[in-house]
């Protein structure tokens, strides 16, 4: 049994601001298989892209790891200083984001943005490295790259930026690729297609993949394990399969049932009453308490992560059975 | 982008021809056109036969017609203190204005653009806030006192520095320029730094405040996550970034300079067209004020017109146009 | 919630914080600069000196007979010959006090700053919410006039203007208003268009006939965060400008001497050695400055919301 990917193990990340001490990341755990495709399940503020963060050393001050292992093939991440932290991004983990026409650097060409990917991390030749993105554009299927090449930003579409941020990730064939909503700004039928192409490349490198998103049936298709995040919690995870089909926790039980194509046509959609809670005043209690029909004494004392059947997580005292 | 060129340039000549019409207006509007056209103490023979000889009995747009055609020549009269064309009087001086004025955007820009990208990645520090207060003190300060103080200081008191006049002159390309002297740049440096302070000031805070929005837009986040260094993310994608507001800021405040020159000039006794101007208001030499006015516009009207064909240049947006859907 | 909500990058504090009254919240983050508090409280007391001059100063120096040329050009600190009393801050060449000198030039100063920046602040608000209101020419013709306007250094018109003019207090304020008028009309029209978007969608609904209220009840107030800026950075650039037009001969005339003007009379005894008469204006112009540029500095800074995290 070979040692995963990525294991983290009781992560906690803070932002220590004026008005308090907000626990974005509060006690995660996971494991990631090579080439294995994570879904990280949650809503605005669960801690979903912090947890992402996190794991590329990206937190800014006021925020801060307080606690935590992260362990990619064995180097705790945590420890390491801003340099070796250098080395490995956009190297061994590599991240995309929600929004390419803000990531990409709009008065910056393309190949000088992927190159000084490539040149960063290796040192070779400028045609070597402008080959080396020829390629990578080849693969997520952009014709004529050197034409892409000379081109701006802004000069693409959408669904053709985010490729082009794919292929920035898969430049130096990184062990763990995040991508962070990445198919929330665009078409339907783009988000398919990527879907599909992004799947296809974790499993022929061998990458593996975090995908982090609020959208359930993205994760539906594509997925192969699946943490639930809420507050900054992981409250349920496990194969998605068996999460979807067998939700434990009540809050998993009310996305799945809120999803429009789950709902019988002319009956209102269902929805979890409530509001995510401030996570500046997270009492002691479960944070879904409030809105949790399956609400009972014990969730006064937030419950702590068990694993009720193999290859399960669980936080709650009173699941669905 | 030629035909946005070409726009442009219809719009700066039309410009220039409106300015013409209201300075010409301007002098109508002040009285009798002879008085001013005139020397003050001509009798009544001269001012009869320089009516005529001015046109004067004539329409106002034929007058105008007539000022135009003269001035398309260069001819706009004749300095009544000097007694040589009063284009010419602009012409001799401008050299002496416009190596103040470069010298002191030079000043400006080396200092300004490296204390305000520090200031802006380095907001609390000490050297940040040290930065912010000074230049809040730079362009609170009057121009002509720091002038004054400057003299005091490195002339007075320290003999340093000569307190007035330009120094030695050597001809570059046909034109006197005098920071090639050693004795020149002793008396380039107070004026040029006295001219620079303001601009100083206003392009520490410039940078400052585009670097403290750069640095928090997502492509700075994205950078840093292919794991590219804090020298290429600031020097390659912040700073392109914010040299594009810069430069034009950079080219419009050129004019600005040129204009305040007319201070500094005065202070340290600079022979320049600034100086030149103050003079004729004093004198009431009209027609050397109207024929700077002229060439003022025109300077101005030159450097908004490169100025936004730069900026056109710089920003691939603006160059390349809107993204094509495929 | 039905709907998952887009998801943003920061974690949301949303505090339930009790309701502060918004002019609290604004004096508790303008207090949150020492800088701003130092250059309000110099204001404060310059604005209280300049007002309380006639009764403040030791002398009058417009009165010609309080005035004694024997005793001029004394340097700071030195006592009069007839009075016996001292003189702080030295006299001029004709015996004034230069510190009263400063009292009254700086009232002037002040005076004028404030009165031409709040008539250009009408006209300029007047001219904006116009160009917006009624858009198409209007607007076009408007915004060309303060753009060609602005395009030129604000010293070469007022110049021009008073060269013309001539000299006087009213002169001079014309001029400074031609010169700022401008940059409240673009401030205010970009504002009010930014609303006039909005408003349309009601507006279509309503009857035409509330129109004008929609100016004043909704296109005004929110105008006026960024013409509060402009317009306290605009005084300190008024009273600049009257100096500096001041000490080119050009602005107040010598029976209402201003600072620039004290700071020019001074100059030609500078390479003499008798620096106070022009150092000392100086310095009183200088910390009045500051102290608006303080505060203004401040304000910018909590009116911008593009700083907001």
């Amino acid at each position: 049994m070979s040692a995963p990917l990525l294991s983290v193990e009781g992560l906690r990340m803070h932002f220590f601001t004026k008005a308090g001490v907000v626990k974005a990341v509060d006690d995660v755990s996971f494991e990631l298989e090579r080439g294995r495709i994570l879904g990280l399940v949650g809503e605005s503020g669960s801690g979903k892209s912090m947890t992402g963060y996190s794991i590329m050393g990206l937190v800014d001050a006021p925020g801060r790891i307080v606690a935590g292992r992260i362990s990619l093939n064995g180097t705790d991440l945590a420890s390491l200083d801003e340099r070796a932290w250098r080395k490995l991004r956009g190297n061994r983990v590599a991240m995309i984001f929600q929004d390419p026409m803000m990531t990409l650097n709009p008065v910056l060409r393309i190949d000088t943005q992927m190159v000084e990917a490539v040149l960063a991390h290796h040192a070779i030749s400028r045609e070597s490295a402008l080959e080396r993105c020829r390629e990578g554009l080849a693969r997520v299927g952009i014709a004529s790259p050197d034409e892409r090449l000379r081109s701006y930003p802004h000069q693409f579409s959408g669904g053709m930026r985010q490729r082009v941020a794919i292929a920035i990730a898969l430049l130096n064939k990184p062990d763990l690729i995040i991508a962070d909503e990445p198919t929330t700004a665009l078409d339907v039928t783009i988000q398919g297609q990527i879907l599909f192409e992004m799947q296809k490349l974790c499993r022929e490198s061998g990458t593996g993949l975090i995908w982090i998103t609020h959208d359930l049936s993205v994760v539906s298709g594509l997925a192969d394990e699946v943490c639930v995040m809420y507050a900054g919690r992981i409250v349920e995870s496990g194969t998605v399969d068996d999460v979807l089909e067998h939700p434990m926790h009540p809050y998993t039980r009310g996305l799945l049932d809120s999803v429009p194509s789950r709902n019988t046509p002319g009956r209102p959609l269902s929805q979890i009453p409530g509001m995510t809670p401030s996570l500046l005043r997270l009492g002691a209690a479960c944070a879904f308490r409030e809105r949790c029909p399956r609400a009972i004494d014990t969730c006064a004392t937030a419950p702590a992560s068990r694993a009720p059947l193999a290859g399960r997580t669980l936080r709650c005292v009173n699941p669905i059975a | 982008m030629l035909a946005f060129t070409i726009r442009r340039f219809g719009q700066s000549l039309f410009v220039l021809v409106v300015m013409s019409f209201l300075v010409f207006i301007g002098v109508y509007a002040i009285g009798n056109p002879i008085e001013l056209l005139v020397n003050p103490q001509a009798d009544e023979i001269e001012r009869a036969r320089a009516t005529a000889a001015l046109g004067l009995d004539k329409p106002i747009l034929e007058q105008y017609g007539t000022f135009l055609a003269r001035g398309a020549q260069g001819d706009l009269g004749r300095s009544f203190v000097f007694n040589v064309p009063a284009i010419q009087l602009i012409l001799d001086r401008l050299p002496a204005t416009l190596e103040l004025a470069l010298a002191a955007m030079v000043i400006a820009i080396a200092l300004g653009i490296p204390l305000g990208l520090l200031a802006g990645l380095r907001p609390h520090s000490f050297a940040g806030r040290a930065i912010m207060a000074g230049s809040i003190l730079g362009f609170s300060l009057p121009t002509f006192w720091v002038g004054l103080v400057l003299i005091m200081f490195f002339s007075v008191h320290l003999g340093w520095l000569p307190p007035n006049g330009r120094g030695e002159t050597v001809a570059l390309f046909g034109v006197q320029v005098s920071f090639l002297t050693w004795d020149g740049l002793k008396h380039l440096a107070m004026p040029a730094l006295n001219l620079a302070l303001f601009k100083l000031s206003l392009l520490i805070r410039l940078t400052r405040a585009s670097t403290r929005e750069a640095v928090l837009q997502d492509y700075v986040k994205y950078a840093r996550a292919k794991g590219l260094g804090p020298r290429r993310v600031i020097g390659v994608h912040v700073l392109k970034n914010i040299l594009i507001p810069i430069v034009t800021v950079i080219g419009l405040e050129l004019g600005s300079v040129i204009a305040f020159a007319i201070i500094t000039e005065s202070i340290f006794a600079w022979p320049g067209t600034g100086k030149l101007l103050i003079d004729s208001i004093n004198q009431l030499d009209r027609p050397v004020i109207v024929a700077y006015l002229l060439v003022i516009v025109t300077i101005f009207i030159a450097i908004n017109f490169v100025v936004d064909v730069l900026y056109s240049v710089l920003d691939p947006r603006v160059r390349l146009g809107a993204a094509a859907a495929h | 919630m039905g709907v998952l909500a887009d998801d943003d990058t920061t974690p949301a504090p949303a505090a339930a914080a009790p309701v502060e009254s918004p002019w609290r919240r604004f004096a508790s983050e303008f207090a949150e600069s020492r800088l701003a508090l130092l250059g309000l409280a110099m204001l404060v007391a310059i604005i209280a000196l300049a007002l309380a001059a006639p009764w403040v100063s030791p002398q009058n120096p417009y009165d010609l007979a309080q005035l004694d040329v024997m005793d001029s050009k004394l340097a700071p600190g030195e006592r009069s010959s007839t009075t016996g009393k001292p003189y702080w801050l030295g006299t001029d060449d004709q015996g004034r006090d230069m510190l009263s000198g400063i009292f009254y030039g700086i009232r002037i100063s002040l005076f004028v700053g404030v009165t031409s920046t709040v008539i250009a602040l009408a006209i300029g608000l007047a001219m904006g919410l116009a160009a917006a209101y009624f858009g198409g020419k209007v607007d076009a013709v408007i915004m060309r006039i303060a753009d060609i306007q602005l395009s030129f250094p604000s010293i070469l018109i007022a110049l021009v203007l008073l060269a013309m003019l001539g000299q006087g207090v009213g002169k001079i304020i014309v001029a400074l208003v031609t010169v700022q008028w401008a940059y409240y009309a673009r401030t205010v029209r970009s504002s009010a268009m930014v609303e006039r978007q909005k408003e349309y969608i009601e507006a279509a609904q309503v009857l035409a006939l509330s129109r004008p209220r929609i100016v004043f009840r909704h296109l005004l107030p929110n105008c006026l965060p960024p013409l509060i800026v402009v317009a306290t950075v605009q005084v300190a650039h008024a009273i600049q400008l009257e100096a500096a037009l001041s000490f080119l001969g050009l602005g107040l005339p010598i029976t209402e001497p201003s600072i620039g003007l004290l700071i020019s009379n001074g100059f030609q005894y500078l390479l003499s050695g008798k620096y106070w008469i022009s150092f000392y204006p100086g310095l009183a112009l200088l910390a009045t400055i500051v102290a608006i540029n303080l505060v203004a500095d401040q304000l910018r800074d909590i009116l911008n919301p593009r700083l907001k995290k």
